[in-house]
């Protein structure tokens, strides 16, 4: 009863353009941002936000990247972790080799470094569709870890290209509590939201989709796909590669080029089919899902089973339940939660009618 | 459908017909071993209509491939209002003001009509990536400065109640109207409809016949139309080309081929 957009009129096209045009959406959003910002900080745990919150918010944003790429301009990549990687080093590179270099900026340029990457690496995808620019995006994935691997410059001639994120300092103000680190996490991370949705929701954002959709088409009616798709791996990488910074700043710490495996490319990848292709909100909820999961299937099992069941047994099982259950997503809604999410608000606003 | 339409009317849309805008000299294409088309010359004039017919295969949507550069013809010219166009990119194509629908229909299915006919006018939207990132500011002004021409293409379209349905969703002769909406947003000089009527009921090609008379009168568009009904082609065109494995076998005002014996001969066979 409380979800009725009856009564509000959109007078002007500003207000039907709006990212909430309902206004209990605008609301709840502000409530739940409202929460995550001023609650959480407050009643949770280190663990949940260093171990739980913080890799969801990352996740998240690496899923944004990949799903403009391949859910808003239909180019299916196996590279996102790899682009992650390269915005890691190069963020820790500009940290390293210049004085003063500020936080956000290294970030920034870290997410550059990925972006150019990512256009060379998006070349094939003028040439070639589908699967096959999949495989050749593998390339991206081998080569790039790889070559971080190689070129000790990278990782400043550290063993086997370990590097070790600097102290995280703004204006003074240095961020090494897992509060202020979440924090400064769902600062960027919020802000990167809102900018990819401007994009999606702009000429930009219909150019790929147009791409994606009926390529031929989008190019009679003056679409350059050349521009439109080179345009989404760079914008895509961009945000891999913050969200690699990320990684290795407010997340681990430590981290070093085999833990950007092809593993992390399928999670992501994962996460955007779970959450729902071409849908900012469902990269959130992919990446909620995709990480609390297994975390909540371990404690579940620990509760039920513990001490009755082999530790071997138990872990094994963990994973059957979870591929079960994605499979049992992808059959009830294979346009995934964040389809789900929007057939329930239709649901709301007819209910308690049928119709 | 159109037999009534008052004389002054039909009169007053031959008189304003103007120059060649687009000549066609010796188009010549192929595929391979397979000639498309062979040897065809023919001209558009401005604000007139100019139907393509012919036989399933006979070219036609080939001929407007190459109009609108999505094919390069192997031998031939074209000159688009006295320019020679050399190999030349849809895009740019699309830039000269030459807009175009598809024989099936190519909307973007996951996008809503707004959308859809909103992409129609990217080439008008002049804002960058990082604008559009932005948005507040001069991206969300050139969003409803070309919000307001949308509308209008809407309004004229009698589509306004489906403005946010996804394309995927309408019935199949909503879409052809919505296909000819974003090709109408871009405000094209020169616009090519690949049978826009094709598995339509009688009151929607009605529909169809009545936009595409006011597209050429109100907006003094210059109109190619591949259509396989007769009645609506010898009806509303100026001036018909006939088309026939890939050969040109006739050209001339709609009464003048209706009579050639070698359209009769290609559309009902001949005895020999």
């Amino acid at each position: 009863m409380l979800y009725r957009e009856a009564g509000q009129f959109k007078a002007s096209y500003i207000e039907d353009q709006q990212i909430f045009p309902i206004r209990q959406d605008k609301i709840g959003f502000i409530a739940i941002l409202a929460f995550f910002s001023l609650v959480v900080p407050m009643i949770a745990s280190e663990y949940w936000l260093q171990a739980i919150l913080i890799p969801v918010l990352i996740f998240s944003l690496a899923a944004i990247g990949l799903n403009i790429l391949t859910g808003y301009a239909g180019q299916l990549s196996l590279g996102s972790a790899a682009f992650m990687a390269v915005g890691a080093f190069g963020a820790y590179n500009f940290m390293l080799r210049i004085d003063g270099m500020p936080f956000i900026a290294a970030l920034i340029l870290g997410g550059l470094c990925a972006a150019l990457v990512g256009i060379a690496f998006g070349l094939p995808s003028l040439r070639i569709k589908g699967f096959y620019l999949a495989v050749a995006t593998l390339a991206a994935q081998f080569f790039i870890v790889w070559a971080l691997v190689k070129f000790p410059w990278f990782s400043n001639n550290s063993t086997s290209g370990v590097i070790s994120a600097q102290k995280v300092e703004i204006l003074g103000f240095a961020f090494d509590t897992p509060v202020s680190k979440y924090l400064l996490t769902l600062a960027v991370v919020a802000v990167f939201a809102l900018l990819a949705k401007n994009l999606v929701r702009t000429t930009t954002g219909r150019s790929w989709m147009a791409v994606r959709d009926m390529d031929v088409a989008a190019e009679v009616i003056g679409i350059r796909p050349m521009r439109a798709k080179l345009s989404a791996f760079a914008v895509s990488s961009f945000y891999c590669g913050v969200a690699g910074a990320l990684y290795a700043y407010t997340y681990l710490g430590t981290v070093e080029p085999e833990g950007f495996s092809l593993d992390l490319s399928f999670r992501i990848l994962f996460m955007i089919i779970i959450g729902g292709v071409a849908s900012i909100m469902g990269s959130f909820l992919g990446a909620a899902f995709i990480v609390l999961l297994p975390i909540f299937l371990n404690v579940a099992m620990h509760a039920l089973f513990a001490g009755t069941m082999p530790a071997g047994l138990a872990s094994n099982l963990e994973l059957i339940i979870f591929g079960g259950l994605i499979i049992f997503f992808l059959i009830v809604e294979p346009h995934g939660l964040a389809r789900l999410w929007q057939i329930g608000k239709e649901k709301l606003r007819l209910w308690p009618f049928p119709h | 459908m159109m037999n009534d339409m008052p004389q002054e009317a039909v009169q007053e849309q031959t008189r304003r017909i103007g120059d060649v805008v687009l000549d066609l000299q010796n188009i010549s294409l192929s595929f391979g071993g397979v000639k498309a088309l062979t040897n065809i010359s023919f001209d558009v004039r401005e604000h007139e209509i100019r139907s393509i017919i012919g036989p399933n295969g006979a070219g036609k949507s080939s001929m407007l491939n190459v109009i609108n550069g999505v094919y390069h013809p192997q031998e031939g010219r074209i000159l688009f209002r006295g320019e020679e166009r050399r190999k030349m990119e849809p895009h740019v194509a699309a830039a000269q003001g030459i807009a175009r629908t598809f024989q099936n229909i190519a909307l973007f299915k996951g996008m809503s009509v707004l959308d859809n006919i909103m992409t129609g006018r990217n080439l008008k939207m002049k804002c960058g990536l990082l604008a559009h990132a932005m948005f507040w500011g001069p991206a969300q002004k050139e969003e409803i400065e070309h919000r307001k021409k949308v509308e209008e293409v809407i309004d004229f379209l009698e589509i306004q109640s489906i403005r946010k349905t996804p394309v995927g969703r309408l019935p199949y002769g909503l879409q052809k109207r919505v296909e000819l909406g974003r090709a109408l947003a871009a405000e094209p000089s020169l616009l090519l409809l690949d049978e826009p009527m094709a598995g339509m009921n009688v009151e929607e090609k009605q529909d169809m016949c009545r936009f595409i008379l006011d597209v050429n009168d109100q907006f003094g568009t210059t109109i190619v139309l591949i259509e396989h009904d007769m009645g609506v082609v010898m009806d509303i065109s100026d001036r018909v080309v006939v088309l026939d494995y890939g050969k040109k076998i006739g050209d001339g005002a709609p009464d003048e081929v209706k009579n050639n014996p070698e359209v009769i001969a290609a559309y009902l066979g001949t005895s020999h």
